[in-house]
């Protein structure tokens, strides 16, 4: 009997001094977790998509109270999200500017020439690691695989003609899609602007139309027409500066290669009119 | 005393790779290869649990079972002595190094009853002539830097494979395992070196 007994009151002991140290060890180490980290974890969208920056929502909301990091990163949460967290944290709500992504890339397979045919896995970032960064003939258009369809949590994102095409309604503009395109050409835009170039191309001209028939020629027609000096041509494409911008749509009506677009053409002929 | 140290940590490292030879701690190998990144801070809880167990359970087994004799108990005593230990070292780690706790995060948790770490535990004392404290603590170690190098390699490995074309009836853990068998073929070339 007692072979039994012993080992047993021995083993049980162990266990029973080991968790009373893990009980007193538990009161000793007690670390104080701040209950507003739970608060504004509620106030968040929980889409878990990194837009802000963060490893997910819950870390966005341990740096919003221990690193005092910007309350209005959260896309997905809106302007709803940020007055919230400002109330939790008793600060000025600050103004929130949603934004949409876009495809700055209008090389439609009729449009843009391939360099070689590319018979391989259907991911963009695959097929961009290959010889010369892909098969199209430009170093700076879409590939057309949907590596940003797969990124999108929100369904939102078509491949058309060769070309991703985002639906602005549906983008929460978390920029999941802008981190993964191996192209860098989606932009995060602010969603009141219309406004858009649907080219990044750092080709010069001559080389540029050898490989594509949509591209940005450099012309600085736009440039030149913009009344507030929003667009400007760097490294041989046009570019919005979106806190100058006023949306009058006077480049896209000078592009000679119709490549910035006005989503709201109709609205700005009666401003212009 | 050195040179034995030095044959001691190839061995676990190299000879008696605790994965690739031994073929315990699967379960994280495999659970937690998917990713560099993740399988780095695997690697690292797991060694630094390994060390510290290694040197609990010496004090275990030379202070409480042998003058009891009741050494046939080893087993679920270590994994006593382990459990705690790993809770009370993840709570020590939240309150007074944060950094680390972050680093190592939610894998000390997993690794608390894993079977590598109990394996060491056990092979410390089992040796023809046991391990004293610090032998034990530093085959705890080499034997974790072990499983590091496996699991690293290994996840550098799978996230290849990702991008690689494969017939559909071998993707996921078919050719997860392929591999990981092809990966234990090469560290067989250090099965009979002798430290």
């Amino acid at each position: 009997m007692t072979e039994i007994l012993f080992p047993a009151l021995a083993i049980g002991a162990v266990g029973l001094v080991l968790g009373m140290l893990l009980a007193v060890a538990a009161k000793a180490f007690h670390v104080e977790v701040d209950e507003r980290i739970e608060q504004i974890s509620a106030c968040l969208s929980g889409a878990n998509c990194g837009g802000c920056g963060y490893a997910g929502c819950s870390a966005y909301a341990a740096a919003i109270v221990n690193d005092s990091a910007p309350i209005n990163a959260c896309a997905a949460g809106g302007q709803a999200a940020v007055d919230n967290i400002a109330a939790i944290m008793g600060v000025e709500a600050t103004a929130m500017e949603p934004v949409r992504a876009v495809v700055r890339c209008d090389g439609v397979i009729t449009k843009a020439n391939d360099r070689y045919d590319y018979y391989g896995i259907a991911d963009c970032v695959s097929a961009s690691k290959l010889q010369g960064g892909g098969h199209k003939a430009c170093n700076f258009g879409c590939l057309g695989y949907g590596s940003c369809i797969t990124a999108c949590s929100e369904g939102g994102i078509s491949i058309v003609d060769g070309v991703a095409t985002i639906d602005g309604n549906s983008c929460i503009g978390c920029g999941a899609c802008e981190k993964i395109c191996p192209k860098g050409i989606i932009e995060l835009v602010p969603k009141r602007h219309h406004i858009y170039v649907k080219c990044s191309s750092c080709d010069k001209a001559p080389a540029m139309r050898q490989k594509c028939s949509a591209g940005c020629i450099g012309c600085r027609l736009c440039e030149k027409a913009c009344p507030a000096g929003a667009v400007t041509v760097n490294d041989n494409h046009a570019s919005i500066d979106y806190s100058k911008c006023t949306g009058c749509g006077l480049c896209a009506e000078k592009c000679p290669k119709h490549i910035i677009v006005n989503e709201n053409a109709s609205a700005v002929i009666e401003e212009t009119a | 005393m050195i040179a034995k140290l030095i044959g001691i940590s190839l061995t676990a490292i190299l000879a008696q790779n605790f994965v690739l030879v031994k073929f315990l701690g699967i379960c994280p190998f495999l659970g937690v290869s998917k990713k560099v990144d993740t399988a780095l801070g695997m690697g690292m809880a797991v060694t630094f649990v390994m060390t510290l167990a290694s040197m609990m359970t010496y004090f275990c087994q030379n202070l409480i079972l042998v003058p009891l004799g009741i050494e046939y108990m080893q087993t679920i005593a270590f994994i006593v002595i382990i459990a705690a230990l790993v809770q009370f070292v993840e709570m020590f780690l939240q309150k007074y190094i944060p950094s680390l706790y972050s680093a190592l995060g939610i894998y000390l948790p997993l690794i608390t009853t894993n079977c590598a770490v109990l394996g060491v535990a056990l092979l410390n004392i089992q040796q023809d002539t046991p391990y004293n404290l610090i032998e034990s603590m530093v085959n705890g170690f080499a034997s974790g830097i072990g499983f590091l190098l496996a699991i690293v390699l290994f996840a550098g490995v799978r996230e290849r494979l990702r991008y690689s074309d494969i017939p559909k009836s071998f993707q996921g853990f078919p050719i997860a395992l392929v591999s990981a068998s092809l990966l234990a073929l090469a560290f067989m070339g250090f099965s009979n070196m002798q430290f």
